[in-house]
């Protein structure tokens, strides 16, 4: 079946060889090396019997002469219960296991199990004998933490499929067949493993319907100004230091969803780190079991090999996509989607592919595009909705939003939540340009309300800048306090304290309620004396509400607190 | 054993092309000729022609010159006999005190796996209240020192290095100039580190292609140390210098360029020496400070652009002093949430406010009125700059936050500094009657 060939050329991690037969675009191949270590690469390029190879690990010692072994699979994942939970190298590797293996550094040439192949499921049946199914329909499930984990009709069947046999209820490994099908005299084993081409995206569902229900964040101003939909999408570009990783950390921890996918593309293992040592110990307050029983880490951080980095997204979306398979809410992150194209850069560059804009390939905005429609709501074959929303970010150079992986990401996404230098520099976090951001979605609060408050920021703005030229005193007291309350939108509704236990997430039902306080303040017809007088009021209400929003939910302080800062408003004019 | 090439094909830049068989990627090799013999490293090898590029360069080298194989990649001796050594980038004895050939240790292996990482928690003091208070310094943390070319930044590397306790000191020069080469080693003289102190030299007038050797015998040596369990100080200058002999090489390989000359792949070079910052479970950590000189003061410069994006914040020197804006230590959260309870509060909250008075400075130079508040503002700023942001302030943590209390309490009422009210009640200096 698999082919041999010679190692012709070797160049930073990419490998040519010579073969003789037929071989398949993306197929993975391995270069031997001469002390017998194997290196994993994969088939991006055929040129008569020449072909040219991506290698996923440091390619030191590779020499001339080397025997490539080329097969017939392509780059694949393992899919089927166990993954919730897990560290994955961009090759899905468990790293955890890895490190028990091979100790401290991330040593070439060896490849791990994904799923754990001794770890006993409790499966129940939910198929009979003699019933007829095709892809991707159930034939069981077991209880993956509190998920249904469902063990479906292998995606890479065609037609219908009759059940020939189905194991009773019981413990059953990965491995264990589960079931038999037959077609046409056709008899296929099934166990719990399937397997998917990364690069290929898996779906099998009855129909891809519009989003329509908001991912709550719990995040204010993306839930209430920029909302995201279950099944949508949207990028958060964003200079360095403007707080990305500070945002997507904290979606990853509040999202309303089933499972969360982190995908750590070319980003800091730090960051990884972190997440790996504290989520094991954070509880989730949908379920109250910890955070890391609803994530999944893939990490192919920026000193792990660069081919791998390029994959890791595509194996990042295809689990996120089986798990909406099985029935989920899926949230898969992207951090950042830039060092992914920038992983396609140095390869085409390798291959000496004429370069487009800033050297990035010309194919660049069309596999952008790919990805994210790999996400959508759907309704599967069972009836049941489930979706695969995704949130990339992205790291422009130098902050210019003018770049082509920024521009390749805003034309195919339903949401933009741009990271301002400028916020994050007067440490206004989270730090998304409330002017310069947009979302196509409908989010919690009623888009009209939404509107006429997000209009004070603008009106503030422009106020503001007419300050920087005519002065306080030129202004006048009308456009100041207006200038006052859009700063005040800003300060207790738009800044959010993610360091604070209870301002960090502020949950879809004190949203509402603090959106409704706001409003107040802001339709509040105030009279002044001076604009010294307003500022000072302005002071106080923004200190008022900012204790209220790190007050806990429901407590008599709240209620004090909302007290005093109705009579603040009572002793400066009426209420509109 | 070494088998002899004595036909070199092509040579340019510090690049030369030759017919050989059986060499591996990456494999070192020898170059000797009229003018000496220097070190050279497989960069490319296609069908029977290797590419190499050669440390000292290609100036007098000769197409007749003898090259031979190493069989393996570049190693460096690894033991206690390193401690107050001075080599050069390419690791040969700069001092004249003798070539290191025991216990060879692989230089740029692999990297090392996240999940046995540990986060980064023991704050490292400074006694610099801008980064003590405002930008805290963690072990294990990889950080660069942002600098247009003249500020003080080896003078504030050489503080850190003194003053933070480290159990080795690893200095990675590139493209320094002699003198400070020599201020350097006369600083850690002083300060008496040397007995655990080890330099890896390149300077201006040393080959370029050296100089892209530096960090990473300089970082193979820190990680070998980190695996011992000791706690390993690693200050890398000039990552700009480094990131120009990455172009200059590329530039000569006939690579595509993607920014300014600079390599497509310069964020992943400069990231696999940063991320060797580390802290491991035995204790041995890597914290790496290098700085990035900003050629015109422009951050969006592609060498401190890809930097900020792979490092865990930034020490911004601008004026000769540490710019609280720019400046930014993203692990400070893992740290001062446990030093005192107001720590977090002062630093938002002193920041904030001297950002405003930077705006009214602003108002005030086009000649604006200034109301209350913004003299309030002004007078505050000034002071701030005095007391926190000078250098010549060395003073520890909790008496910087002291000092920012009174600081607040002489310019304003508390409800005007946007901190939370409980802390006020706690920390407020009370004025004097």
């Amino acid at each position: 079946m698999s082919l041999t060939g010679r190692i012709v050329t070797v160049y930073g991690n990419m490998v040519t060889a010579e073969v003789d037969g037929s071989v398949c675009q993306n197929a993975v191949a391995y270069c031997l090396r001469s002390d017998g270590v194997k290196l994993m690469s994969e088939i991006i390029r055929i040129r008569g019997n020449l072909i040219d190879m991506q290698v996923f690990e440091l390619t030191r010692g590779l020499m001339v002469g080397d025997v490539v072994e080329v097969t017939d699979d392509l780059l694949s994942v393992e899919l089927g219960p166990g993954l919730i939970g897990m560290v994955y190298d961009g090759l899905q590797n468990p790293l955890v296991e890895m490190a028990a293996k091979v100790g401290n550094f991330l040593e070439p040439g060896h490849y791990l199990k994904a799923l754990d192949r001794k770890k006993e499921w409790d499966f129940t049946p939910t198929a009979k004998v003699g019933d007829v199914l095709t892809a991707a329909e159930n034939l069981g499930f077991v209880k993956e933490n509190i998920f249904d984990h469902n063990i479906m009709v292998p995606f890479t069947l065609r037609g219908e499929w009759t059940v020939k046999t189905i194991a009773p209820a019981g413990k059953y490994t990965v491995e264990h067949e589960i079931a038999t099908l037959e077609k046409d005299g056709e008899t296929v084993s099934v166990n719990m493993i399937q397997k998917w081409p990364v690069r290929m995206p898996l779906g099998i569902y009855k129909e891809r319907l519009l989003p329509t229900t908001p991912m709550v964040t719990k995040q204010r101003i993306i839930d209430t100004f920029f909302p995201v939909m279950l099944g949508g999408t949207y990028c958060i570009p964003g200079p360095f230091g403007a707080g990305k990783t500070v945002l997507q950390s904290n979606t990853s921890r509040y999202a309303d969803v089933d499972l969360v996918i982190i995908a750590a593309c070319g980003e800091r293992a730090g960051e990884v780190v972190e997440t790996l040592r504290e989520f094991p110990h954070l509880s989730d307050p949908r379920t109250g079991r910890t955070l890391i029983e609803r994530t999944i880490i893939i990490c192919n951080t920026s000193s792990m090999p660069v081919a791998a980095r390029e994959s890791s997204v595509y194996t990042a979306v295809t689990l996120g996509e089986y798990y909406r398979q099985v029935g989920l809410n899926v949230l898969l992150l992207a951090d950042s989607t830039s060092r992914w194209a920038q992983a396609l850069r140095e390869m085409s560059g390798r291959l000496e592919e004429i370069p487009g804009e800033e050297a990035f390939p010309a194919y660049l905005e069309s596999s952008i595009a790919r990805f994210y429609e790999r996400g959508g709501i759907v309704e599967l074959k069972n009836g049941k909705k489930a979706s695969l929303t995704i949130g990339g970010t992205v790291s422009p150079a130098g902050g210019n939003f003018e770049e082509p992986v920024t521009q390749g990401t805003i034309k195919v996404v339903g949401a933009f939540l741009g990271l301002s230098y400028a916020r994050s520099y007067a440490r206004r976090f989270p730090a998304i340009d409330p002017l310069e951001s947009w979302s196509k979605y409908k989010g919690i609060i009623d888009t009209e309300k939404v509107d006429w408050a997000h209009d004070f920021l603008k009106r503030g703005k422009t106020v503001n800048e007419m300050m920087q030229v005519v002065g306080e005193e030129g202004t006048s007291i009308e456009d100041f306090i207006v200038y006052l309350k859009s700063e005040f939108l800003d300060n207790v509704y738009l800044q959010q304290n993610s360091f604070d236990e209870v301002d960090a997430a502020c949950p879809v039902e004190r949203q509402k309620y603090l959106f409704e306080l706001v409003t107040s303040v802001l339709a509040h017809e105030f009279a002044f004396t001076s604009k010294a007088d307003a500022r000072d009021t302005f002071f106080t209400l923004t200190d008022q509400v900012r204790n209220w929003n790190y007050t806990p939910w429901g407590s008599e302080k709240l209620a004090e607190i909302e007290k005093s800062i109705k009579e603040t408003l009572a002793a400066k004019g009426a209420a509109k | 054993m070494n088998k002899y090439y004595t036909k070199i094909d092509s040579l340019a830049g510090n690049v030369a092309t030759l017919k050989a068989k059986g060499v591996g990627y990456d494999e070192l090799a020898v170059v000797e000729g009229k003018w000496g013999k220097s070190l050279a490293q497989v960069i490319r090898v296609n069908g029977d022609s290797a590419t190499i590029q050669i440390f000292a360069g290609t100036r007098g080298v000769s197409t007749g010159d003898k090259v031979s194989f190493l069989g393996s990649s570049m190693k460096f001796s690894f033991s206690e006999d390193l401690f107050g050594r001075v080599f050069s980038g390419s690791g040969e004895a700069r001092d004249g005190r003798g070539e290191l050939t025991e216990n060879m240790v692989e230089v740029g292996g692999p990297a090392v796996n996240p999940a046995i990482r540990l986060m980064p928690n023991r704050m490292i003091p400074t006694n610099i209240p801008m980064i003590d208070v405002f930008n805290t310094l963690v072990e294990g943390q990889k950080l660069p020192i942002f600098s247009i070319p003249g500020e003080p930044y080896n003078e504030l590397l050489a503080r850190i290095a003194l003053q933070a306790e480290a159990d080795v000191i690893i200095l990675g020069g590139m493209g320094l100039k002699y003198d400070e080469y020599l201020f350097f080693k006369n600083k850690l003289e002083q300060g008496g580190a040397m007995d655990h102190t080890i330099m890896f030299i390149h300077t201006a007038s040393d080959p370029v292609v050296e100089c892209l050797q530096t960090p990473d015998i300089a970082l193979t040596v820190a990680e070998q140390f980190a695996l011992q369990g000791k706690k390993v100080l690693c200050l890398l200058t000039d990552m700009t210098n480094f990131a120009n002999a990455l172009k200059e090489i590329s530039i000569t390989m006939e690579q595509i360029p993607s920014n300014r000359g600079y390599p497509g792949d310069l964020y992943s070079q400069l990231a696999s020496r940063y991320e060797k910052a580390v802290v491991f479970e035995d204790g041995g950590s890597i914290t790496l400070i290098a700085v990035t000189t900003m050629p015109g003061d422009d951050v969006t410069h592609p060498v401190p652009d890809n930097t900020g994006y792979i490092t865990e914040g930034q020490f911004y020197l601008k004026g000769g002093v540490i710019d609280p804006f720019g400046s930014l230590s993203r692990l400070k959260q893992q740290v001062n949430g446990k030093t005192r309870d107001d720590h977090r509060a002062i630093m938002d909250g002193c920041i904030q406010l001297y950002s405003k008075c930077r705006e009214t400075r602003e108002k005030r130079a086009m000649g604006f009125e200034m109301s209350e508040w913004d003299n309030k503002l002004l007078s505050y700023g000034d002071d701030f700059e005095k007391s926190i942001m000078s250098f010549s302030n060395n003073i520890g943590l909790f008496d910087a936050l002291d000092q920012c209390w009174k600081l607040l309490a002489d310019h304003f009422e508390p409800r005007e500094t946007g901190i939370r009210s409980n802390l006020c009640e706690k920390y407020w200096v009370k004025k004097q009657a």
